[in-house]
């Protein structure tokens, strides 16, 4: 057996940020505070609840991608028995919604995509909303369609919205820095390549969903999937044309989103009409085809970069060009070339920098956000080429990105501020784990490589919106209990675990005693949302305030109760006690009793917002966004076979300067899980499109990976104590999707010879490649 | 309704008796009929595995099962394993079954959603071997789909179940 070991934690400091007493929650291997209701199946997602009242609502899709609404016709629904009432464009009000605001959520005249909503229908039953769906006539008048983004902008292309002429979506992503011309101009060497990067979708094993609830008063309530529920708040309420007072959303455990929570889509709107059409709560879930069909993806590029160095290896300048096919609406997702670009300019030291894109709509499903969004791509471009460099410069892979790693008091081209960064420690440690002895031996027709890809990424918030804010509320009761209030959201992720895990260190109680309020935005303070890896740096440093602020009041509190100074006292256990007398103490509850019964009394809540110190980018695309930043480095260790293209990982050794592992066995969880999403868009993953329809709607034709699909992980966290993380800590949660496919593609040139420019690499891709490569070399041997 | 048919069987160790329809699956009888959720839907297909329930203590996609076809046999959900794991070893009422106590220590489930398809089907796997190698584990858990952990801690945790049941089983046999 060769189960990877526990990952090792490296660490320079044992404790203490200026504290006194070692840890005795933090950096201990916490199981989250929803496991056992997880391992027990008493957890009740979504789907799982019943409102009183409750009907269930479908939704018809256009059948075609591109087309006119000639005639729509909803009697024969209405009249099935069961059927509660029908909504479309036609009979509900509705405002324009999205980024761009360029859509309904209930499509009126034109259709543009596959997924397009005509319709929707309320049932007593889920079956019946179903059937009432099939008997809803629409005619359509097909338009000329398009789905490739580089047709779509070329002249005479058919238009997707009329007032976004040649179909470009209005949003420049441009930047520049240095002399990019006398870079590749005094280059030694440059290297180029395009890479195809496709489709891919979160495929979340519980579905999207929305339950919606009016009440008399004309109050929607409304339980989502969403991981942004403030914003979603206010995005639904403008939708609906309501103020957004109005909407209270709760948040039932999700089973996964992974960025798919990060917009507000159709069927939370659509939800809400119907639930306001038929006056009953209405409830929709979707199923899998529907998921695959209808949840965001990320978004498809054509990424064209150009790579110039010195005869040393020191880079001296990149010239990117993206073409990001749009889909048919404008999401977050479209904001993608923001992360690309930070990795463009700023992952690994090089001074000349020009990156351009265009966002192209087309005829196809549109994209959102998807973890990591952009920096994979970048990310897969950017170590092709490090590669490429060191081979056609004679260097050693590892040495030509150790020269080039960006350190501790860099400042990017765009302005970002590297503090704390280990990322020459992160090669090292991946290096040495990848070279550690493999069980397997060799197979004959196999061949063996090893690649090489770090990654950089925000670990300390990411300043998309104006604010990068998060409120947290702690209380203190009287039998010692604490709760903490958070706006942060919990995905699955373990946020929540480790939020609780910081207030329990701060105020002196054991983890358990700490409850979390996460779920309910009548009732938690305000956030921005689970996005940029930011909920444990961000809301942490919230949770961080909000303690120290009870653990203050606390103490005065218990001053007179003591007769002692609130100098002289200190948390511990449970228990205020006077430093260096530790027999004089007295119990949380206690204290906060005597708060409640005394005269001139008070009850002990501490509060914090914490928005950090950052910048948003301005016009020019400078600006630190982010207070301190992510590093990471993985090796993967691959056997191809060459007559077949099979490509199968052994190890993928990833090492990630993490600030300080809160939780250690979050953190691996974060990491490995991240693998698995990397290896799956490198290797088998691929959301297939044919004319605007996808074709492979469901888990046996989009493969996700299995058990025995994945390689051994070794892993290693580099604990680097950032100087403005809670505890040290910096965000993790999108770096171990990051760098794999390129360490993959590197390990695969490294094999077999090639370099794979499109994903996934399948076999069929990885075995013409290697039929090519022998083509030409035998091409090439008669001419010398 | 008129095509409703009596159905008797065991699930989670009592004897249920209800009418259900002849296309009712299994797993909407279990999640819509007795108000078992922890079961989840997922697909809706049997690829995924998130719905697996015991079925005389094999493992099956409770979707792809009709539940007039469980007629007379012992249904064991993610419910029923701790009582399943009492009758079983004789141990005093434990919480939790030795696979859920693995996921809880190792941390085998994160946005927890395949958790219990993937939980019975461990116990189905280490009923019928005890002690399986990492590869086996591995490949009896082919069927679950996860997209969070990427399966290392499922596998450890299953792992260290396996030794957990063994040392039970040793001290009361």
């Amino acid at each position: 057996m060769s189960l990877p070991p526990a990952s090792r934690v490296s660490s320079g400091a044992d404790r203490r940020d200026g504290g006194e007493r070692p840890f005795r929650v933090i950096g201990t291997r916490v199981a989250k505070l929803d496991a056992v209701e997880k391992v027990t199946g008493a957890v009740q997602y979504l789907p799982d609840l019943d409102v009183p009242g409750m009907v269930w609502g479908k939704i018809l899709r256009t059948s075609v991608p591109h087309a006119r609404i000639k005639r729509l016709d909803t009697r024969r629904a209405e009249a099935l028995p069961g059927v509660l009432g029908v909504v479309t464009g036609q009979n509900v009000e509705q405002r324009p919604f999205g980024y761009a605001k360029d859509h309904l959520a209930l499509k009126r005249d034109v259709v543009r995509c596959i997924r397009d909503e005509v319709a929707a229908v309320a049932a007593e039953t889920e079956a019946i909303a179903e059937a009432a769906c099939q008997l809803i006539d629409v005619e359509y008048e097909e338009l000329p369609a398009v789905f490739d983004p580089e047709a779509a902008r070329r002249p005479g292309a058919p238009q997707i919205h009329p007032q976004f002429p040649g179909n470009l979506v209005n949003f420049a992503y441009a930047f520049s820095a240095g002399d990019v011309e006398r870079a590749f101009r005094e280059a030694d060497v440059v290297v180029e390549g395009t890479y195809r990067l496709p489709y891919v979708t979160t495929a979340c094993l519980g579905t999207m969903a929305a339950i919606a609830q009016w009440d008399p008063r004309g109050q929607l309530t409304m339980w989502s999937t969403t991981q942004i529920p403030f914003l979603y708040q206010r995005d639904l309420a403008e939708a609906l044309g309501i103020s957004g007072d109005r909407i209270r959303v709760l948040q039932p455990p999700v089973g996964g989103n992974f960025g798919r929570g990060l917009d507000l889509y159709p069927i939370d709107i659509i939800a809400a009409l119907l639930a306001r059409h038929v006056q009953r709560p209405v409830k929709i879930v979707f199923d899998r085809d529907e998921e695959f069909l209808a949840s965001p993806t990320r978004e498809p590029c054509i990424f064209t970069l150009r790579t110039a160095a010195r005869a040393d290896g020191r880079l001296l300048g990149r010239d990117a060009k993206v073409v990001i096919d749009n889909g048919a609406y404008v999401s977050w997702g479209s904001t993608t070339p923001y992360v690309m670009m930070t990795t463009l300019a700023g992952f690994y030291r090089c001074p000349a920098i020009r990156f351009d894109t265009a966002i192209v709509y087309t005829n196809n499903v549109y994209s959102g956000s998807m973890r990591g969004y952009g920096n994979l791509e970048s990310t897969f471009a950017v170590e092709a080429q490090m590669d490429d460099l060191a081979e056609r410069l004679g260097l050693d892979r590892l040495e030509i990105r150790r020269q080039n790693a960006n350190r501790p008091g860099d400042v990017t081209p765009q302005g970002l501020r590297i503090t704390s960064c280990a990322l020459t420690e992160c090669f090292e440690a991946a290096a040495r784990d990848i070279q550690r002895p493999v069980a397997r031996p060799p197979r004959p027709g196999w061949k063996r490589g090893i690649g090489y890809a770090g990654m950089f990424h925000v670990g300390g918030g990411a300043r998309v919106y104006r604010s990068d804010g998060c409120g947290a509320i702690v209380k203190l009761d009287d039998f010692g209990k604490v709760t903490l209030i958070t706006g942060a959201s919990e995905i699955g992720q373990g946020s929540e675990t480790v939020l609780a895990m910081i207030v329990a260190e701060e105020l002196g109680v054991p983890f358990g005693r700490v409850e979390v309020v996460n779920s309910d935005t009548q009732v938690k303070p305000w956030d921005v949302g689970v996005h940029a890896s930011r909920t444990t740096f961000i809301a942490g440093n919230a949770a961080l305030l909000a303690a120290k602020d009870v653990r203050r009041q606390l103490l005065e509190l218990a001053a007179p109760q003591l007769d002692e100074p609130v100098e002289a006292l200190d948390v511990e256990d449970g228990f205020v006690v006077v430093r260096g007398s530790s027999q004089r103490r007295i119990g949380y509850e206690r204290v906060v009793r005597a708060g409640h019964f005394r005269e001139g009394g008070r009850i002990l809540i501490g509060q914090a917002f914490y928005d950090p110190p950052t910048q948003m980018l301005d016009k020019e695309f400078r600006g630190n966004v982010s207070v301190t930043y992510g590093f990471a480095a993985q090796a993967a260790l691959v056997e191809v076979e060459e007559a077949t293209g099979k490509v199968e990982v052994l190890r993928v050794a990833s090492a990630h300067d993490v600030g300080r592992a809160l939780n250690p066995v979050g953190c691996e969880g974060q990491i490995e899980g991240g693998i698995h999403m990397g290896l799956g868009y490198c290797l088998t993953e691929e959301l297939r499109l044919q004319e605007g329809r996808v074709l492979n709607p469901g888990f046996l034709d989009y493969k996700l990976l299995t058990a025995p699909d994945m390689p051994e992980i070794l892993i290693t966290l580099i604990e680097t104590v950032d100087e403005a993380g809670p505890f040290g800590a910096k965000g993790l949660g999108e770096a171990g999707t990051i760098p794999v496919s390129a360490a993959v593609a590197n390990a695969v040139k490294d094999a077999v010879g090639v370099r794979m420019t499109e994903l996934p690499m399948t076999p069929e891709r990885v075995y013409r490649a290697v039929r090519a490569a022998a083509t030409t070399r035998k091409g090439e041997r008669p001419c010398g | 309704m008129a095509d409703r048919q009596p159905l008797v069987l065991g699930v989670n160790g009592r004897t249920v008796r209800r009418e259900v329809s002849g296309e009712r699956t299994l797993l909407e009888f279990l999640r819509d009929d007795l108000r078992l959720t922890g079961t989840n839907l997922a697909c809706d297909s049997g690829d995924c595995g998130a719905c697996t329930v015991l079925v005389d203590g094999r493992p099956y996609t409770a979707c792809l099962v009709l539940a007039l076809d469980a007629e007379g046999q012992e249904v064991t959900t993610v419910e029923g394993l701790a009582a399943r794991w009492q009758s079983q070893s004789g141990a005093s009422p434990p919480a939790l079954h030795p696979v859920q106590q693995g996921f809880l220590d190792e941390g085998g489930a994160q946005c927890g959603f395949c958790t219990a398809g993937m939980i019975v089907a461990a116990v189905g796997l280490l009923e019928e071997d005890p002690d399986p190698t990492e590869a086996e584990v591995r490949a009896g858990l082919e069927g679950n789909l996860c997209r969070c952990t990427g399966y290392v801690k499922i596998i450890q945790a299953v792992l260290a179940a396996a030794e957990r049941m063994r040392v039970a089983r040793r001290a009361t046999s």
